[in-house]
């Protein structure tokens, strides 16, 4: 079909699938050449919703990027706030209390099982589903109530500062916790029974949408995408920050490369992450929150400074260079949601349009995180 | 010929049914909305009227003081017809919908094959909104519905003329009076006539949703991926009316299942029969329409192409065969 | 030929787990709180805009300027005069533009005199950009007179 897509250019009809479309969650507009409902070519057009993060970074003060950090990848704000304060704590020399450290992992994988379940459900919707997106809401809910007690916010949460958090968390929250992992884990067979064995839901995912691992390296694609194409690589075992290494994890690969394959590597990971919490909430130290005399306008020795984490969608970078003053001279943002949509051109080509919106809900695209 | 009560008679009949098809295209549409909300957890409309009751109204009304939008390029008389020829065969075909041996707007001997030729209308109106809406996702909407109908339409009439084989009828009345008695003289368990019988009233009920495009087989719809498929561009009461349309013909679809299968207005105990055990096995059967649009992601075209060809067809085929050797060796 | 009925059974065994949660889920509790009619409490951290707090009827704000300073989005307008006899500056204006604030709460964080504390507001919805562009915390204090 696609080979010859010159020789029946005549019969080919071009659809603009978005912005503003139900199946793109966003402000995503993909252009698609279209011969019936097989998909010749599909250019995706970005930067609606661009709002010039980096710029914003590199004419403030450090300090005062840090809400900015949240509205990037909105659901799930705290990682790219992990990375940011990383980034200037190493430029900096800043060392964080161990407490912090463990309260920064716990309320990350908190956020990474928030961000899988609202992506099951919207997989789901994607697919033509609407129940399992309200399930999953009633568990995220409680995700969300759990982190606005200790952040103050449920979406932008502009919890960490250099050098720590910049609340404490108590034992309603440790209980909570620990409660909210029971009852999640008691949930995964609902998930199970009503999503992963549904004939429906499997004749749309099994064999969709095959990514190879040479695509995903080819673009850059990791993440959960990655992970789904049968490569091991997972930040936080690759190259491991804060507290990771003292944990027992497992990164879930699983090799088939098709949409099946990527929903079952977000749903054990919602697993492994309510393992990470529970041995976090376990072995919690006490002491402080904030390291002692970070000063106030922060004015990093000369530098640069790139780090790297694992986000709910892949790797997020940023790369920071400082030249002395309370301004970064450079501060550039790896997306994840970038590179994962880049491969939707290539991956699309010949596909049923159906099949091409499963395999786009399928990379768990945040649109603004994309725009930055 | 018609004596002036007999016409009296039947306009009463056609007020009344449209009454019917109106009020229950609302309360359907009521009933989806909060039977969708308990399960997803939530408790649906709840603020116009007591419980919500009064919703659908205020969603008429909604509808109705809407301006009918004409995009620049669609083929107006065509956009325009399409949303009545897709109301007009739906009404008509409860004419000769029985609700009990008396409750009927016109007896015809032909009526079951009468209901499945209006029926046919309905794919064409869609078909003609898809193309006259000039847009690319109404026309991949129209399209698909008319590959779906079709391939549908097939496994549906080869189960009725199983089941007419057995009944040697097309009238309904005649149908459900064969089948009086309590539920085991019900076509769905009269296994003596053909042990399939079970399996056909599945094909049916499958075959019924496809063709009322409801879920896991809204493909006309399809708004994930068509926004809203062949009504991509209706506005106003032109939306409204395919409304009531897909709802009228789940209702027709609905009653159609209950007097093949399930006996009309026969009690299942063999006590007192009724109008009201048709509307409770019509409404249970609605009930779980609407049940199953809400458990089940949509199937994929080609799944659902292959799930009637490759599936319903074949078992169709096997129905129709089995039933003509059963009459043969069983007199 | 066994595997074409195997799937179709186990198909339709999957259809009916399916269906049966989403029945048994219709005799659950509700998850909605009706919202306009029952409200939730926000938690004690809960980032509302900001708000000044009061002490002998005097707002606790020193006109240091460090919220003004700290703010991203340059969003909090004050100013301060010294009056004869006091001991320091008092407060003759506090404008909030909740219209860029972006709810982030660092100026709570840099007051040093524990001078600020958030709203639990939320409920904040306006036809006119004029009602939040400039709202007057000195005067949601209770005036600075």
């Amino acid at each position: 079909m696609s080979t010859d897509a010159q020789a029946i250019h005549h019969e080919s009809f071009i659809v603009n699938l978005g912005p503003q479309h139900p199946a793109t969650h966003g402000v995503l507009r993909i252009k698609l050449t279209m011969d019936g409902e097989y998909i010749l070519d599909a250019e995706p057009i970005i930067g609606y919703g661009h709002r010039m993060h980096e710029k914003m970074g590199e004419n403030r003060a450090y300090a005062k990027f840090l809400p900015n950090t949240g509205r990037m990848d909105y659901v799930a704000a705290l990682f790219n706030g992990h990375g940011y304060v990383c980034a200037v704590e190493r430029l900096a020399g800043l060392t964080v209390p161990e407490r912090a450290e463990y309260i920064r992992v716990i309320t990350c994988e908190l956020n990474r099982v928030a961000s899988h379940l609202l992506w099951l459900g919207a997989f789901l919707v994607d697919l033509g589903g609407f129940t399992p997106l309200l399930y999953c809401f009633d568990d995220r809910e409680k995700i969300l109530d759990l982190l606005e007690s200790v952040t103050g916010a449920r979406l932008t949460f502009c919890y960490f500062r250099f050098g720590g958090v910049c609340n404490d968390i108590d034992d309603t929250f440790v209980n909570g916790t620990r409660d909210f992992v029971k009852l999640l884990r008691s949930r995964m067979p609902l998930y199970h029974d009503f999503v992963s064995t549904n004939i429906i839901f499997r004749k749309r995912c099994e064999g969709i949408g095959l990514l190879s691992a040479d695509t995903c390296r080819r673009y850059g694609a990791t993440g959960p995408v990655l992970r789904g194409s049968g490569v091991a690589y997972d930040v936080r075992k690759q190259e491991p920050y804060s507290i990771y290494p003292k944990l027992d994890f497992k990164i879930p690969v699983y090799p088939e490369c098709d949409c099946m394959a990527r929903y079952r590597v977000r749903v054990d990971e919602i697993v492994e992450s309510l393992r990470i919490i529970e041995q976090a909430l376990d072995q919690l130290p006490a002491g402080p929150v904030m390291a002692p005399k970070v000063p106030k306008i922060l004015k990093p020795a000369k530098g640069d400074c790139y780090f790297n984490v694992e986000s709910a969608r892949g790797s997020f970078g940023i790369r920071i260079v400082s030249d002395g003053s309370e301004n970064a001279y450079r501060l550039k943002l790896r997306s994840p949601c970038f590179s994962n949509m880049s491969l939707f051109q290539e991956a699309s080509r010949g596909m049923l349009l159906a099949d091409a919106l499963a395999l786009l809900g399928s990379l768990d695209l945040v649109i603004p995180d994309m725009d930055r | 010929m018609y004596s002036l009560g007999d016409i009296v008679r039947l306009l009463l009949y056609l007020v009344g049914l449209i009454g019917f098809g109106a009020f229950n295209a609302a309360y359907l549409s009521l009933l989806e909305r909060k039977q969708s909300a308990w399960m997803q957890l939530r408790r649906g409309p709840t603020e116009v009227g007591p419980w919500g009751l009064i919703q659908p109204v205020a969603d008429g009304l909604k509808l109705l003081s809407k301006q009918i939008l004409l995009p620049r390029d669609v083929n107006v008389p065509l956009f325009l017809l399409a949303p009545i020829m897709v109301v007009v065969p739906a009404i008509v075909s409860l004419v000769t919908i029985p609700f009990s041996e008396t409750l009927v707007a016109h007896r015809y001997n032909l009526g079951l094959l009468m209901i499945f030729s209006f029926g046919a209308i309905n794919i064409f109106a869609l078909l003609i909104a898809g193309w006259a809406s000039a847009n690319k996702y109404a026309s991949i909407g129209a399209v698909r519905v008319v590959a779906q109908n079709i391939a549908y339409e097939v496994p549906m009439l080869l189960v009725v003329i199983a089941l007419v084989m057995v009944t040697s009828s097309f009238d309904l009345v005649e149908i459900v009076k064969q089948q009086g008695g309590g539920c085991w003289h019900w076509n769905l368990l009269k296994l003596g006539a053909n042990p399939m019988m079970p399996a056909s009233f599945l094909i049916f009920f499958i075959c019924m949703l496809a063709e009322t495009n409801r879920a896991p087989f809204d493909m006309v719809e399809a708004e994930s991926e068509l926004i809203a498929g062949a009504f991509t561009e209706y506005s106003g009461m032109g939306f409204g009316l395919f409304f009531i349309a897909e709802y009228v013909n789940i209702l027709i679809g609905c009653s159609l299942a209950t007097i093949l299968f399930l006996g009309g207005w026969d009690c299942p105990f063999g006590l007192f029969p009724g109008p009201h055990w048709f509307l409770i096995k019509m409404y249970a059967l609605c009930f779980t329409v609407v049940w199953v649009r809400w458990s089940f992601p949509r199937t994929q075209f080609y799944g659902l192409l292959n799930l009637s060809w490759k599936i319903l067809i074949p078992l169709a085929l096997v129905n129709l065969l089995l039933t003509a050797v059963m009459l043969k060796l069983v007199p | 030929m066994i595997n074409y009925f195997k799937e179709i059974i186990l198909g339709l065994r999957t259809l009916a787990i399916g269906m049966r949660i989403t029945f048994v889920r219709m005799f659950h509790h509700r998850v909605t709180l009706d919202y306009p009619h029952k409200t939730v409490t926000m938690t004690p951290r809960f980032r509302g805009h900001v708000i000044l707090k009061v002490a002998d009827a005097k707002p606790k704000c020193i006109v240091c300027m460090a919220c003004q300073r700290a703010c991203p989005s340059g969003c909090i307008k004050l100013d301060g005069e010294k009056r004869e006899g006091a001991a320091r500056k008092s407060l003759t204006s506090y404008t909030l533009n909740f219209t860029t604030c972006s709810l982030c709460g660092l100026c709570v964080e840099s007051c040093a005199f524990d001078a600020l504390e958030f709203s639990k507001k939320y409920n904040l919805t306006s036809m006119h950009k004029e009602d939040y562009q400039a709202i007057d915390l000195l005067q949601q204090a209770g005036g600075g007179k």
